[in-house]
């Protein structure tokens, strides 16, 4: 469809990126150059960089003594085109850009919800203009106000005694990445032309669903149109493809930049954009126009401004995710479908933003991991993961069969073919709390009252394995159909009040759109079950006859020590509830996915279930993702391991993470001490040569 | 068979190369007065099994150990030494590396013949030499170092078993450079040593002898630094080179 070949192409080997449509995977797959040499060629950072990073660790301090946030808009409504530039020292930055108008302002994001952008401001002393707040409560409706319309009692319930947890249904659901590198590859005309292709060659009856369409795909031909003139702002032509690297970064970040004026997502994933850029790096260091000390330069400049990105969020939404992240997630690695590797020097790159800027959270850079990876950046990662413990990995070799070679991450486990499919994402129902329902007869243990079915309870002292399992499985049929409905609910109302019109403007117009829940809790009732199995469970009753403790007698097998007769009860419960999860309608036709996952929400979750038969105590926090339980895993980290690989990728597909430290010492020898290979030969030699060396003086 | 084990450790990475499937047998005949595992002294009967068993554990998980084996450790492993033996030949039939972690305390100079059947499965002996001098050595462990330092010549010289020496520093009781050198003297007589291992004491044992409800015999003793096991490397490989000269000049 593209008439010609781009000038700014020049030097590209063409293909179906270039001929028919648009395609990057394509345009990587003909042009990278894999690297798998060492990372001796890495540059320190440039004067600019130190510069700039002292002036955002100086905001940073001050940002702390203001009490986590340094300043916030209070009028001005974020949109792609809300603010002027905005700069940290507009002389040096080689890659520009700001949420709002200046670094470490947060903007105004009221579309997921009023309410939560006025506590947000609330809670640092802020107060969000009373012309905004009129505009979002009496004449424009938010994402918010439509699921509480829609809600049933039931969901209402469920969501207050956290049965169903961190549901985005007061914030933007996030968890989409757009395509941002077509921005760089193509220009904002080049797509534009392909959505009004796309809208002109959809089907022409006007059902719902068509209708939804199209609207859609104006909107986002408008958000694209949008996105050139922030382009505009900052000084570029975003109108035609990016022509070197620093254009190339800069295009591609102003797409990401887009998107998070747009949306403040619980997670706003990157995608998989290192081995895209060196591309571009490459031929400008062939042709002499950079050097590796300015590419290193313009890619610790991206990474400084992904660091930067902020959300105003309220104090509970931060005490739920441990912190204030933004999750922008960046796949580095993997493997290609015909087996040669995708590391380039521009993954080295990325890893060496550690050094030059210092570790941090974000972006969270997560290896694509597979047993194909050269030996060199195996190295690298496994270097860089002790100095900084800021590395994510991900089994490539288990995500490519399903997502071939150019997906990326969302959030910490969430793949998705990258333009190609999206997720409506769908926090977790705790599995640990509907076991507890299932011995109370849905009756909740910490409210002490009727929250689930009311099903008959246990009865007796001692809990019954088959009685339990019995039980469980009605409550989790329950709990499957009252989660997924909820869930429609609300990707219901977030695509009519706060659609991702930017992100989505960087997908094909048909997309897979996986419909992803999740879990909480595993550990818990396998170690929970495998007790009222292997030991004696008691139950001990409060005056209503509610049972909120357990005594456990005797010992049992705990999952996270490789053995079968727990570990299989986990399998077993994943697997049944993702069979219950698939039982129901989807909105949108979304392919039903569950991971397990919580990797910092634990804690709250902890708190918000009672005492467990396993012996655990209402507060105490769950395990996070698929891990044991704290401490009982007592037979090392590959029994451990070994434990959370059984669980069947198959029925958790949106992922299973697993968080493991360990101290370095554990990891191995520190090499001063330790000898090696010790060679007496050699020994023999210097002892030789120092001998002579004593008698010539 | 049966074997009494006291734990298996399934990530091992300090005990032989690569990552091992470590396990601890039960009961040790000497009280070395830094021991960090006193609750593997005692022999009790507690936890029997069978070298298929163990060898199971392994297997499910080997793909984590391409690059290492099995340790045998303890306690003393070579107290229990038919079982032992038995263990190894079949790790051997599976193409297993059999590392064996051991004081040495078990060897019968008189007797060596006892000890050929397990050196000739076994890939890789982590000796622990507690002290070079006799005296000192029974002060700290209950036993003299006679059969130690016979092993490591009899599995090393005679049976080409590669070594791999372990030696504690200990404040007070093993950082005289003196006798780092001498240890260094005999160990450049060991003609299959492939590595010194200079180990810091440390206290985390401390918290075991706590639910034993036993003394803690170092007391007070600070942990060694890093910089004080990297100085006896040091001095152990000056009275190596010493004694490899001295050897190449005879």
């Amino acid at each position: 469809m593209f008439k010609h070949f781009a000038s700014e192409w020049d030097g590209f080997t063409p293909g179906r990126w270039s001929n028919t449509s648009v395609n990057v995977r394509d345009f990587i797959q003909k042009n990278y150059t894999p690297y798998d040499g060492d990372e001796s060629f890495l540059q320190p950072p440039t004067k600019a960089t130190q510069q700039l990073w002292e002036q955002v660790m100086d905001l940073s301090r001050q940002e702390r003594e203001a009490g986590g946030v340094l300043d916030m808009d209070t009028k001005i409504i974020s949109t792609i085109t809300s603010h002027q530039a905005g700069y940290l020292n507009k002389d040096l930055e080689k890659i520009v850009g700001f949420q709002t108008d200046k670094p470490f302002k947060r903007a105004l994001q009221p579309f997921g919800g009023i309410r939560m952008a006025q506590t947000a401001c609330k809670a640092y002393g802020y107060e969000v203009d009373p012309s905004v707040v009129e505009i979002f409560t009496k004449y424009r409706k938010t994402h918010n106000q439509g699921v509480f319309d829609a809600y049933t009692p039931e969901m209402r319930l469920a969501r207050k005694s956290a049965i169903l947890t961190g549901l985005p249904d007061a914030y933007g659901r996030g968890r989409i990445i757009g395509d941002y590198r077509r921005v760089a590859l193509y220009g904002i005309d080049m797509l534009i032309q392909d959505k009004e292709h796309q809208k002109e060659t959809h089907f022409v009856r006007m059902t719902s669903k068509n209708i939804r369409l199209r609207e859609e795909l104006s909107e986002q031909i408008n958000a694209l149109k949008e996105l050139k003139q922030l382009g505009e702002i900052y000084g570029f032509d975003l109108s035609r493809p990016a022509k070197n690297a620093q254009e190339a970064v800069q295009w591609l970040y102003l797409g990401y930049l887009a998107a998070v004026k747009e949306q403040n997502g619980a997670a706003m994933s990157l995608g998989r954009t290192s081995t895209f850029l060196d591309i571009y790096i490459q031929r400008d260091l062939e042709k002499g126009l950079i050097t590796e000390s300015e590419a290193q330069e313009l890619i610790d400049h991206f990474i400084m401004k992904l660091r930067l990105v902020k959300f105003a969020r309220t104090p509970e939404y931060n005490a739920l995710f441990s912190g204030d992240p933004t999750w922008v997630t960046e796949s580095i690695g993997g493997v290609s479908v015909d087996g040669q590797h995708m590391v380039t020097k521009n993954s080295f790159r990325y890893l060496n933003t550690l050094n030059n800027l210092g570790t941090a959270p974000e972006p969270n850079m997560t290896i694509l991991w597979s047993v194909k990876l050269p030996q060199n950046f195996k190295r690298f990662c496994a270097k860089m993961s002790i100095k900084s413990s800021s590395i994510q990995y991900e089994n490539d070799d288990m995500m490519r069969v399903t997502h071939g070679d150019d997906y990326a991450i969302a959030c910490c486990v969430s793949s998705m073919r990258i333009g190609k499919e999206m997720q409506f994402f769908g926090a977790r129902a705790n599995l640990a709390k509907c076991l507890l329902y299932a011995i109370n007869g849905g009756v909740d243990e910490v409210m002490k009252i009727q929250v689930g079915p009311k099903y008959r309870p246990v009865e007796g002292d001692y809990l019954d394995y088959d009685d339990v399992m019995e039980k469980y499985d009605e409550m989790m049929e329950w709990l499957a159909g009252l989660y997924v409905n909820t869930l429609n609910v609300i990707h219901f109302m977030h695509d009519k009040y706060s659609y991702e019109r930017v992100q989505m403007a960087l997908h094909d117009r048909d997309v897979k759109r996986y419909f992803a829940t999740g879990i909480a809790g595993l550990s818990v009732v396998a170690d929970s079950l495998s007790a009222i199995k292997y030991a004696k469970v008691k139950c001990i009753r409060d005056e209503q006859g509610i049972v909120t403790d357990y005594e456990v007698e005797g010992d049992f097998p705990k999952y996270g020590n490789d053995d079968d007769r727990v570990d299989q009860i986990a399998v077993e419960i994943v697997r049944k509830f993702m069979d219950k999860i698939r039982k129901h309608h989807t909105y949108r036709d979304g392919v039903p996915t569950m991971s397990i996952l919580t990797i910092t929400s634990n804690v709250v979750y902890g708190k918000k279930t009672g005492n467990t038969p396993d012996g655990r105590k209402h507060g105490v926090p769950l395990a996070p993702g698929a891990n044991p339980m704290h401490g009982r895993d007592t037979h090392g980290a590959v029994a451990s391991l070994s434990s959370v690989s059984k669980l069947p990728f198959r029925h958790a597909q949106d992922g299973i993470s697993n968080t493991f430290s360990i101290i370095p010492d554990a990891l191995g020898k520190n090499t001063k001490i330790f000898a090696g290979d010790l060679d007496i030969d050699r020994l023999t030699q210097e002892a030789l040569q120092e001998d002579e060396q004593e008698a010539e003086s | 068979m049966l074997g009494y084990i006291h734990s298996t450790e399934s990530f091992g990475t300090v005990d032989g190369p690569g990552i091992r499937f470590v396990i601890f047998f039960q009961g040790c005949p000497m009280r070395c007065l830094y021991c960090h595992n006193p609750d593997t002294w005692e022999f009790h009967r507690n936890h029997p099994v069978t070298a298929i068993e163990l060898l199971m554990q392994y297997d499910r998980n080997r793909e984590f150990y391409k690059n290492g084996g099995i340790t045998a450790t303890g306690g003393e492993p070579m107290l229990q030494l038919d079982f032992l033996t038995e263990l190894f030949t079949l790790a051997r039939q599976k193409k297993i590396h059999t590392c064996l972690d051991t004081s040495g305390i078990c060897f019968q100079p008189d007797h060596p013949e006892l000890v050929d059947e397990l050196l000739s499965v076994t890939d890789l002996i982590l000796l622990d030499i507690k002290h070079i001098d006799d005296q000192k050595h029974r002060e700290l462990t209950r036993h003299s170092n006679r059969n130690v330092l016979q092993f490591a010549e009899y599995a090393g010289n005679q049976k080409k078993v590669p070594l791999w020496i372990r030696h504690v520093i200990v404040p007070g009781w093993t950082d005289d450079p003196e006798d780092q050198f001498q240890l260094g003297w005999f160990l450049g007589n060991l003609r299959t040593l492939k590595a010194i291992d200079c180990l810091p004491y440390h206290d985390m044992g401390k918290a075991k002898y706590q639910d034993l409800n036993l003394n803690y015999p170092l007391g007070d003793t600070k942990p060694a630094t890093p910089e004080m096991a990297q100085q006896a490397r040091e001095q152990i490989l000056k009275g190596m080179k010493k004694r490899l000269l001295n050897n190449l000049k005879k």
